[in-house]
């Protein structure tokens, strides 16, 4: 764990007795029987304690209280799997923050940090994470493209939408059509069709706008699969503690004692990772290849753990009543968000000029 | 609070001035970049007259063992004072002529239990590189199963009388004193051992080198029959050796997982290597995608590695003590070094395997005995089954198994 400030700490106590009474994985499987991705009370919840606008300046209604603060509330709401769009709207806000005129960032700033829109980052155009193939267009201020997996689409008031020649805001409405996704994790996502949908371009932040952003929906997805490796693999402790079998709890077999020492050595890797990323992007330096790393980790660990988590369990691991599998299902669909394990040795390759 | 802090920034930034001086002053310009931190384990070299000043220097002020107290005659420095005189080291091209297992191991354990008298007898030439010490440990019979040693200290009323037989000595055949646990009660596994100081050259000793996989000799077998100790060389208690001896380990495995120095002693990284010897496309990418992967993905979980280092530093400074991580990096950290072992030959190939001869660079067969060599990483110190069985019980808290 980070040394953190009092505050940070104060800051992740809440979101752990929060996330733990208010949003159990039991809240997440309720969301899920009634075929909802989105709990708006929820929602108003963290929005009134703060939690969408932890890295906003305060000049726009946000905390400025940084990306390691932030990172501390998205793991502990990966641990319940909470179903909310918090990561993904920060990491737009983020964009608006970096790419946006001072017009834009009064306009959307303050609403995303109060809670009142929520935002969300349409990149790639296939199943594949590839920012380098974008086909969307825009010509006359009219953004044409399709993004066939835009998560927490179906709640958000504004899309930060990447098109051949950059990042571009789009409010829902007019030329702007969803159709529902249903992905194994059973959380919110969509297929949007933009047909001549009105785009404003973010016409700050440079040439690296982009990566800049991605590598910010990288590091902030990563502190989602902490949280989520983290609980798989005290859940599982747990487990192994209980477990009687030849009438002697499991965690007496060292056949068993060695594989959690290996995945508890992978746990402190990937959390030594992500806590990097928060760290590079707080003090500016290192973005990139902090990123890729923290990312890279927390697919490899994340990967491992869900599968072992499923098999040290044994059958009842297999079913749908064990949170188990509910963690399984997610991972995979976080892996391939924003970067594959192969997309991100690319990337960490080529950033290391081999 | 504000001048306080100011206070601080001032005199650190004085103390950065004074390291400068003094490596400006003391460091010989043609042991720049010449590190022999590595002398300790693989057998002394006859001291140049510029490596005996260095250690001289270096030595009599105590900045060896920059963060240990001066009376016993360590640098008393802050760990922020250390840090710097590291970077400064750095800049200048320099390093620490001061190691060996008196600094790593043994040391710190003195200083924690030892007596007043044998902190004021041992630590200072240790400080001073003067003494090297060697570890009394393993037994044949006494390997991961390390209490089950059998070597006896009889109590002989003002000495102890020691028979039995020590293997796996590292530089035991250059060492002036070891360090040893060994048993003064057999009615009791664990609190019948003791930890004692003896003097390698007291009558009785005998000293054999071990001839390893690598070719090097780093190991002893070490046989003591009759050999006297007295009573002045029990550290702690009769019966706290275990406990003392396992507090040393603690910082054996801190060290041996190699995140710190060691780094910097690796050299050219692996995709610098693999650049070099092998094509590279249009782009300058490496053309074997294959190896570019592997390096990629080592390099990833390397990084992820140092990251951890450098947390659990961080963490047991705020917790004061060294960290619960420290099992772990061992287990990591020796893995991750073979890793890179084994990928160095794959990208040399039969090149990267020479074992003597002309047509052989010095670095090519140094990584050879390093890969052998590094097969013992994961055994000694406790291995890594070893490793796993303490993290399980004693981190995770899961049943002893036996």
């Amino acid at each position: 764990m980070a040394i953190l400030s009092e505050e940070q700490e104060m800051l992740r106590d809440m979101a752990r007795d929060w996330a733990a009474n208010e949003s159990p994985v039991a809240a997440f499987r309720k969301l899920r029987d009634a075929g909802d991705g989105f709990d708006r009370a929820a929602w108003e919840a963290m929005a009134a304690m703060g939690w969408t606008g932890v890295v906003i300046p305060e000049a726009y209604g946000g905390s400025d209280f940084g990306w390691l603060s932030m990172g501390l509330v998205a793991e502990e709401l990966g641990k319940t799997l909470t179903a909310s769009p918090l990561v993904a709207s920060t990491v737009a806000a983020s964009a608006v923050m970096l790419g946006g005129s001072e017009a834009q960032q009064s306009n959307w700033l303050p609403r995303i940090a109060g809670g009142q829109a929520i935002a969300t980052l349409a990149v790639d155009e296939g199943p594949h994470h590839d920012p380098a193939r974008i086909a969307a267009r825009v010509s006359d201020g009219k953004l044409t493209g399709t993004k066939p997996f835009v998560a927490e689409a179906a709640n958000a008031d504004l899309f930060v939408v990447a098109a051949a020649d950059g990042l571009y805001l789009v409010e829902k409405g007019a030329g702007v059509t969803l159709s529902p996704r249903s992905l194994t994790d059973q959380r919110s996502h969509a297929e949007v069709r933009f047909d001549g949908a009105s785009a404003e371009r973010l016409a700050g932040g440079g040439d690296t706008l982009i990566d800049d952003v991605l590598d910010r929906a990288r590091i902030l997805a990563s502190c989602e699969m902490l949280g989520m490796a983290q609980q798989v693999f005290d859940v599982t402790l747990d487990y192994l503690k209980q477990r009687v079998q030849f009438n002697q709890v499991l965690s007496s077999f060292q056949a068993l004692q060695h594989r959690m020492a290996d995945l508890f050595g992978d746990l402190a890797m990937m959390r030594s990772a992500v806590e990097g990323g928060l760290q590079a992007l707080d003090s500016g330096f290192g973005v990139a290849r902090a990123a890729t790393i923290a990312k890279a980790e927390a697919n490899r660990v994340l990967h491992k753990i869900t599968n072992e988590g499923i098999q040290l369990h044994g059958g009842i691991g297999m079913t749908d009543e064990y949170d188990i599998g509910l963690y399984l299902k997610r991972a995979r669909v976080l892996e391939a968000q924003w970067g594959s394990t192969s997309f991100l040795r690319d990337r960490f390759a080529t950033l290391g000029g081999y | 609070m504000a001048t306080q802090a100011t206070q601080e920034i001032d005199t650190d930034a004085a103390f950065r001035e004074e390291a400068k001086a003094f490596l400006a002053e003391h460091f010989p310009p043609e042991l720049k970049g010449k590190s022999n931190a590595l002398a300790s384990v693989e057998g002394p070299t006859a001291e140049t007259p510029a490596q005996k000043s260095w250690r001289e220097a270096v030595g009599s002020r105590g900045w060896g063992t920059p963060t240990w107290p001066k009376e016993y005659g360590g640098g008393g420095l802050t760990r922020k004072q250390a840090r710097i005189l590291d970077e400064e080291m750095a800049r200048a091209g320099a390093f620490n002529p001061i190691g060996g297992m008196g600094v790593m191991m043994f040391g710190p354990t003195l200083l924690e239990y030892g007596s007043e008298a044998q902190k004021a007898e041992h630590i200072p030439p240790i400080c001073r590189g003067e003494i090297r010490w060697c570890q009394g440990y393993s037994e044949p019979n006494a390997g991961s199963d390390l209490a089950n040693l059998q070597a006896m200290a009889e109590d002989r009323g003002d000495h102890y009388l020691v028979n039995g037989q020590k293997t796996w000595t590292s530089g035991g055949q250059w060492a002036d004193k070891c360090f040893a646990i060994v048993r003064t009660d057999r009615s009791d596994k664990h609190k019948g051992i003791s930890f004692l100081l003896i003097d390698m050259d007291a009558p009785g000793v005998e000293v054999r080198p071990i001839r390893m996989i690598s070719g090097a000799s780093p190991f002893c077998e070490t046989f003591f029959t009759d050999v006297k100790v007295p009573k002045a060389n029990l550290v702690g208690e009769e019966g706290q050796g275990w406990t003392i001896g396992k507090r040393l380990l603690q910082h054996e495995r801190t060290n041996l997982s190699g995140g710190g120095s060691l780094a910097r002693l690796m050299g050219a990284s692996l995709s610098e290597m693999a650049r070099k010897t092998g094509e590279v496309d249009a782009t300058g990418a490496l053309a074997n995608k294959v190896l570019r992967d592997r390096i990629a993905d080592f390099d990833i979980r390397w990084s992820a590695f140092l990251l951890t280092a450098r947390r659990a530093m961080e963490e047991s400074k705020a917790a004061g003590g060294v960290s619960e991580i420290s099992s772990v990096l061992k287990k990591l950290g020796t893995r991750l070094g073979q890793e890179r072992s084994e990928l160095l030959i794959e990208i040399r190939g039969l090149q990267g395997l020479g074992w003597e001869g002309d047509g052989f660079e010095g670095p090519e067969l140094e990584a050879v005995r390093g890969w052998l060599f590094g097969k013992a990483t994961t055994i000694y110190g406790g291995s890594t089954e070893i490793q796993n069985n303490i993290i399980a019980k004693r981190v995770l808290g899961m049943l002893d198994h036996q």
